[in-house]
């Protein structure tokens, strides 16, 4: 009902079956007469005064009660426009459900009375500024569905404040305001567009779904406008509301298919075959190939279809059967059967659902056979179901036969036939041969059973089976002389038209086979001919014909007396038939010289070898429409529906589709993956999945709990398939462009992964559990200080000058954190919520404002050489900080390492040898380089926990078997600390605890006075990872930060008393780090 | 009853529909989807009314029969059933909750709670507090819910006894052929739940044996993920009744049949006349008791009426539907019910062809036939102990037997 010009009118009719027959203009007469209807049905025109008078009175229940007399003549479609003088004073009502009312009433009228109405829009216009967001977004909705061209301007105005709006519900609405003024004044187009554009752009899942449906409306064949919002869309899709989901996924279909390659191009051939039953096998070991072969899917179609697939699981029907649309039309073929499952549960529901869906599956089973086999069972049919029903399900199961499920196909419909049902036993009948004629296998079997079937009693199915066999034997029939006579003789006792025109259109085409039988046929027809239906008419004139020609001798001369009879029928065909055939079989009658050409060839004319029919399914022509629409259910082109483009052959530019990193999203990774939690999860329910996720609820932004997600697939994916590994990983790492860093520590992680494997398999046992045991190790105190962070926050406030902890102290923390801070999670991606974000805990977060991790705002260029190409004899590594946190643990600074190969030999298996097992300094490996050509440089990405301090750590690095290099990896006191966010009152806070022994300050001239602050902050930002604090106090700048492994809290404040001097301050918990931090920052400041 | 969004459309598109409505033999039988000149009527059919939504352009059907049917569940949850008396009582409020539910053919709100919220159920006694007070039904104030991310609850919920139950339903789909082989048998199962909690309560259900689930469809409230993972059911409830899951076990798994049926129907028998025998007993029942048994017969055409006796429960023969219905109750394992006797046929009619098939309703409490179990339930993010509860119940769904 969305795009509809909805005009959507909810009858309620009572319909039990007694009430069938009678005139449906007499309902509304039904209705009053009717005493269960209410009161307020019963008004009539008499009291149009008092309502007027009701109106005007100035008691709110008297007005109540006017208006809802009025509804209720509305709502039975009686004419009440008279009253709308009265009813518009109204609208200023302060009671809301007058108002409520009022708005109704108005919205119904408007068009009609439009001066009137004129007198109302400067309420809603005053209503459009209330602080009441509810107020607001219904002032709007009535206003724009005034249908009245006079007020354009007004509402598009209106439109435009409200898409700014800070509530999403008020945006929401202007989103659904969008199309009705368009649909108003077409002219407004383009400014519509704009304010669509700003609306598409919102994160809000409030949002997004009215937006698209605008857009759908408004302007769908603007496909631009939706490159940069494609990702977002995707992976917010599944927490947008139902609804929304079923336009989004509609529209990305048709996005998906003007943008991407077809993924089954490569394999065209092979859909060809699979349309034919006979290649089923093969076919199935196509697919298996194609599997193998990894369909080269663009990273953004993945996406797509990824993050779809959940929403298979919805309680919707309209949702699933999008998703199976969006499967259908763009996913490859090894894919699509995914979605059968889910649709077949679509089948217990409503009959209205079973019936559409029914209708879908019929038509992707003409296609897609081998998606619907498993499921053959469930479309077998019960007595009670509704005859359409029965008849889909029928379809569906002859589409679905094959040799090996014939046989039980066979069976029911067999059954089937005995049913009560007429319509249904014909279309069971229609299906027997149906499956006789595609499988050559069973056709003799069909036919045999088909004939005893003439035997019926019932004459309706006899009919039925003559005139399936006719089409049968015209494929096969010179085997089947027997059934043809049988036929013959079945003239004299069937009387359903049809079947007797079947019956002697074969005695005509095949009346050499049975040359005695076939002119007494005639006779007899002959004799009867003047009491037959006009369909059999026809056929005895066919029949006279091609006797006469095969047989002149015996059947002239009841060939002339039939056409006779035909001559001075009451029916202009059968007279015209008859003149034409004359003419052909009788030249002599038309002209006195000898058979014309005509007549010469008439034995050719008649008795041509025809081809047999190839019964279809008629389902088969629906493929031109999009799965699941209207368009698709009436078979019909609907009003409005937008045409599904075929794939391109070229894909366009995907780069559309990137949007500019934003900032933010890096920090927020979740850094782990559902392995590795869930291991740990039966512990506590702290311990659990929810406190690494949490992190990512934190800011609405949901793209990274999507993130989160792919880690999770990848995982598993590498788990279950190693070929498929490589590939999966990269196009990952390309998918996801604005999130580059996430990604491309993602890489090695899961390569570690398979590293692991491998030396599991190849390494002695005892190595294998030294291993297991490090990463244990490793990942638990990984998770461990997050959750300190998180859950320390309320101690922090009390003790700001809490001690660093330990790893130690801080799992014993975890047993006193109060049950407040359970997480609860999102609906569908099991991120969590913190408390914070839900409204009623909104007290809680002022009381305990977060410190956030940040993103680093500026990531420095600076490499430093780790390896020298001279010592190592060619290979020559360099190191940057990323400033990304470590996906392997957030107390990891990870540094990007590369390797370029000066050397004249090829280098293999280049990896980290010896590490240093002191002091809590731990390293995470680069993926090992399995070999590096000469010339050639590769990208790797180490994790290294510094501890805090800004030793360089010394490893060594492996080449090939004998080959070992000793490094150290130097860190800038900048990299040690990664930038977090928080509140500028917290800050001060934080700084008033940490002073004394903490506090380092330094003062120092500018060489060169600095007029802005702004270069001032990227100096200090290049230099070390800090994340700028919002300040209301211009001539203060302010930065925080965390050291990776402690997290104890850095802040600098930098005071610029005039242009020249400055005052920095850093306040640290580790004097050491402060003290080396002010140093660097002066060196920096100073340049 | 009419009520519009775009622009007005006479009633009289209705009058396609009624043509259809009169070319069908039976309700069920008039398609969902009507095409007319202009427009397109798409209804739905619940509690003998049908519900008809006009469209102009192309729109995916389900999505309006989806909506369609929303809408009738809204109006069963505000006014505890839906049937046209009751509609027309209450057509205020049913156009206020059209008015919020729908904006310009687009669903706004179909939450329940939130529109709860919005516009408040009626009964008894608010309206006379209503009338007393000046009050009314209609917030003025837009419900939390709707803005977060949880829009199916809404916030500030207080009980003082704080309960969850949760209601197993498993319905067997069977179809049992003439000599009693089962054709084909699904289970059909939902997990309906009644929760009265506090706060913000976050609750996980795990399953003792989470393996057997074929397919599964999910609130909107449950979390896809953890489901993913680690077959676990964590959701934020809505408040008050809900259907949490729907589940579906069948193809793989061996689905048990719980009744057996042993007929014979004759109705070929020289004379007027047919025979009748059919005796029930059960089967894989894992030792509870078979409640409520009906047996529904639809008897051919021909059938005038039927001279049985039973040794247990009563039947009944509506001569105008043809429809034998027997009620037999609870089956004793040691006397198995039994109904006999002679079917007077029409004389001169064409005999029958084949025999009815019986469809059978039954309940067995205490059991859910697929064996599945919950293991347990826990609650985190309040602090009270809330009451938990579940029960089990196996029903007979489509359970047909051919005679």
């Amino acid at each position: 009902m969305y795009a509809p010009g909805v005009n959507s009118s909810t009858t309620l009719s009572s319909s039990s079956s007694y009430n069938n027959d009678r005139p449906p203009s007499a309902e509304a007469v039904e209705v009053a007469t009717d005493p269960a209807s209410g009161g307020f049905f019963n008004s009539d025109y008499k009291k149009h005064d008092d309502l007027k008078q009701m109106l005007d009175s100035n008691k709110d229940n008297l007005k109540l009660e006017a208006m809802k007399r009025i509804i209720g003549m509305v709502a039975k479609g009686r004419e009440a426009s008279d009253l709308f003088p009265a009813v518009v004073k109204n609208v200023v009502s302060k009671n809301i459900e007058v108002k409520k009312l009022v708005y109704v009433y108005l919205v119904r009228y408007a068009e009609e009375q439009q001066d009137l109405a004129l007198l109302s829009i400067s309420t809603f216009q005053r209503a459009l500024k209330d602080p009441n967001q509810l107020i607001r977004a219904s002032a709007l909705r009535v206003l724009s569905s005034i249908r009245v061209t006079m007020i354009v301007p007004i509402v598009m105005l209106a439109i435009k404040d409200a898409a700014a709006d800070m509530s999403p519900y008020v945006r929401k609405t202007a989103a659904h305001a969008i199309p009705k003024l368009y649909s108003l004044d077409q002219d407004q187009k383009e400014e519509l567009i704009q304010v669509l554009e700003k609306l598409l752009y919102d994160k809000t899942t409030l949002v997004v779904g009215s937006a698209v449906m605008a857009f759908e409306e408004v302007c769908p064949e603007r496909i631009d406008l939706i490159h940069k919002n494609f990702r977002k869309l995707c992976s917010l899709l599944v927490d947008v509301d139902e609804w929304g989901q079923v336009v989004i996924i509609n529209m990305l279909t048709r996005y998906a298919r003007s943008q991407f390659t077809d993924p089954n191009l490569q394999d065209v051939d092979e859909d060809e075959e699979s349309k034919r039953p006979f290649y089923e096998d093969e076919n199935e070991v196509e697919e298996e190939q194609q599997e193998k072969r990894a369909p080269t899917l663009d990273p953004d179609h993945r996406l797509l279809l990824r993050s779809a697939k959940p929403l298979l699981q919805s309680r919707n029907a309209a949702v699933v059967l999008s998703v199976a649309q969006l499967y259908h039309h763009t996913a490859p073929r090894s894919e699509v059967h995914q979605v059968a499952k889910a649709m077949i549960r679509l089948l217990r529901s409503h009959r209205e659902v079973q019936d559409i869906v029914l209708t879908s599956i019929a038509a992707t089973a003409t296609r897609r056979k081998v998606m619907f086999e498993p499921f053959l069972k469930s479309f077998f049919v019960r007595s009670s179901d509704a005859t359409h029903i029965k008849l889909l399900k029928l379809e569906i199961l002859t589409s679905l036969a094959t040799e090996s499920s014939v046989g039980i196909i066979l069976r029911e419909l067999q059954t089937y036939v005995a049913a009560h049902d007429p319509p249904f036993v014909a279309a069971a009948i229609q299906a027997i041969g149906r499956c006789a004629s595609n499988i050559k296998e069973v056709t003799d079997t069909c036919l045999n059973g088909l004939v005893s079937l003439l035997s019926n009693k019932d004459q309706a199915v006899v009919a039925e089976s003559v005139v399936v066999i006719k089409k049968l034997l015209q494929t096969q029939p010179s085997a089947h002389r027997e059934i043809i006579i049988q036929m013959a003789k079945l003239v004299d006792s069937v009387t359903v038209p049809q079947a007797r025109a079947s019956i002697l259109w074969l005695l005509g085409e095949y009346s050499e086979r049975v040359p005695k039988i076939a002119p007494d046929v005639l006779r007899k027809m002959a004799k009867t001919f003047t009491s037959e239906e006009d369909i059999v008419k026809l056929q005895v004139m066919t029949l006279a014909v091609k006797l006469c020609l095969t047989n002149p001798k015996q059947t002239k001369l009841l060939c002339q007396y039939v056409l006779q009879l035909a001559k001075y029928d009451q029916n202009y065909d059968l007279r015209d038939r008859a003149r034409f055939l004359r003419h052909i079989i009788f030249p002599a009658d038309a002209e006195s010289g000898g058979p014309t050409r005509l007549s010469k060839q008439a034995k050719k004319i008649f008795l041509a070898p025809k081809p047999a029919p190839v019964p279809e399914s008629h389902f088969k022509d629906r493929e031109q429409f999009q799965l699941g629409s209207l368009s698709h259910y009436i078979n019909t082109k609907a009003n409005g529906y937008q045409e599904l483009p075929p794939f391109p052959l070229e894909a366009p530019d995907p780069k559309a589709r990137d949007v500019e990193t934003e900032p933010q999203v890096m920090e927020q990774a979740p850094l782990f993956t559902a392995k590795k939690v869930s291991s740990k999860k039966d512990s506590t329910f702290y311990s659990d999945t929810e406190s690494p996720e949490d992190e990512s609820e934190e800011d609405e932004n949901s793209s990274d709990e999507d993130d989160d997600d792919d880690e999770e697939e990848e995982a598993s994916s590498s788990d279950k398939d190693d070929d498929d590994n490589e590939d999966e990983e990269s196009s990952g790492l390309e998918e996801k462009l604005p999130i580059k860093v996430v990604k491309s520590t993602a890489k090695p992680k899961s390569d570690e992964e398979e590293e692991e494997d491998e030396s599991d398999e190849e390494d002695s046992s005892s190595e294998s559990v030294s291993d297991s045991d490090s990463e244990d190790e490793s990942s638990e105190p990984s998770s461990v200080p997050k959750k300190q962070v998180r859950n320390a926050k309320p101690a922090k406030e009390s003790t700001p000058v809490a001690k660093p902890k330990s790893n130690l102290d801080l799992l014993l923390d975890l047993d006193d954190v109060s049950p407040a801070f359970t997480p609860i999670m999102t609906p569908s991606l099991g991120g969590f919520l913190t408390p914070m974000s839900t409204p009623s805990s909104q007290v809680k977060t002022q009381l305990f404002p977060d410190i956030q991790p940040a993103s680093a705002v500026i990531s420095p260029n600076t490499t430093s050489e780790l390896l020298n190409k001279i010592n190592s004899n060619g290979l020559e590594i360099k190191y940057r900080f990323t400033r990304s946190p470590h996906l392997y643990s957030p107390s990891m600074a990870s540094a990007e390492l590369t390797f370029h190969n000066h050397g004249p030999d090829e280098l293999t298996d280049i990896r980290v040898g010896e590490k240093p097992t002191s002091g809590g300094v731990s390293i995470h490996d680069f993926a090992p380089i399995p070999s590096l050509s000469p010339g050639s440089s590769l990208m790797g990405t180490i994790g290294v926990d510094f501890a805090d301090s800004t030793q360089p750590v010394n490893f060594e690095i492996k080449i090939g078997s004998d080959r070992t290099y000793p490094v150290a990896l130097k860190v800038p006191v900048g990299e040690v600390i990664r930038a977090v966010a928080m509140s500028e009152e917290l800050f001060l806070k934080q700084q008033g605890g940490l002073r004394g022994m903490n506090e380092n300050t330094a003062k120092l001239s500018l060489t060169k006075p600095c007029t802005d602050l702004k270069s001032l902050t990227n100096k200090i930002l290049t230099v070390a990872n800090l994340g700028v604090i919002p300040n209301s106090d211009s001539s203060t700048l302010r930065f925080a930060a965390q050291t990776l492994s402690s997290k104890s809290t850095v802040l600098v404040s930098l005071l610029s008393s005039d242009n020249q001097n400055l005052t920095i301050t850093v306040n640290c918990e580790k004097m050491v780090i402060g003290s080396m931090l002010i140093t660097q920052l002066k060196a920096c400041l100073a340049d | 009853m009419e009520k519009h969004w775009k622009s007005v459309i006479s009633r009289s598109v209705c009058d396609y529909f009624f043509d259809h409505q009169r070319k069908a033999s039976s309700p069920e039988d008039i398609p969902p989807v009507i095409a007319t000149p202009h427009h397109y009527l798409i209804s739905v059919y619940r509690s003998s009314m049908f519900f008809v939504a006009v469209c102009t352009t192309e729109v995916a059907p389900l999505f309006v029969v989806e909506f369609l049917h929303r809408v009738v569940d809204t109006f069963e949850d505000y006014f505890s059933e839906c049937t046209e008396s009751i509609i027309k009582e209450h057509y205020v409020v049913v156009y206020e909750l059209l008015d919020e539910m729908l904006d310009n053919g687009f669903p706004l709100a179909t939450e329940s709670n939130i529109l709860k919220e919005l516009i408040k159920p009626p009964n008894i006694l608010r309206t006379i507090a209503n009338t007393v007070t000046g009050k009314s039904n209609v917030s003025s104030t837009l419900p939390s819910g709707q803005l977060s991310n949880i829009p199916w609850r809404r916030t500030g919920v207080k009980y003082t006894n704080n309960e969850a139950y949760f209601d197993m339903i498993e319905e067997v789909d069977a179809i049992i052929d003439k000599s009693g082989s089962t054709v084909c048998a699904e289970i059909q199962g939902y997990i309906d739940c009644c929760i009265k909690l506090s706060g913000m309560p976050d609750l996980s259900l795990s399953f003792v044996n989470p393996r057997l689930f074929d397919d599964v469809s999910f609130h909107p409230c449950v979390r896809f993920k953890r489901w993913e993972s680690e077959r676990v059911l964590s959701f934020i409830p809505p408040d008050g009744n809900f259907r949490l899951m729907s589940y579906h076990i069948g193809s793989q798994s061996i689905v048990a049949i719980p009744v057996y049926v042993r007929h014979s129907l004759c109705l070929r028998e020289s004379g007027s006349g047919g025979r009748l025998d059919i005796t029930l007993g059960p089967k894989q029942t894992l030792g509870r008791t078979i409640e409520n048994v009906v047996l529904e017969i639809p008897m051919p055409k021909s059938v005038l009426n039927c001279g049985l006796v039973t040794n247990q429960g009563k039947y009944t023969f509506d001569p105008v539907s043809k429809l034998l219905v027997w009620e037999v109750g609870r089956i004793d394992v040691t006397k198995l019910p039994n109904i006999r006797g002679t079917i007077s046929l029409q004389s001169g009619s064409p005999p029958v062809e084949a025999n009815p098939s019986i469809n059978v309703k039954f309940t067995i409490n205490q059991l859910a036939v697929s064996g599945l179990k919950v293991n347990r339930l826990d609650m985190y993010g309040e602090k009270y102990k809330p009451f938990k509860g579940v029960k089990y119940i196996t029903k007979a769904g489509k359970f047909q037997v051919r005679m």
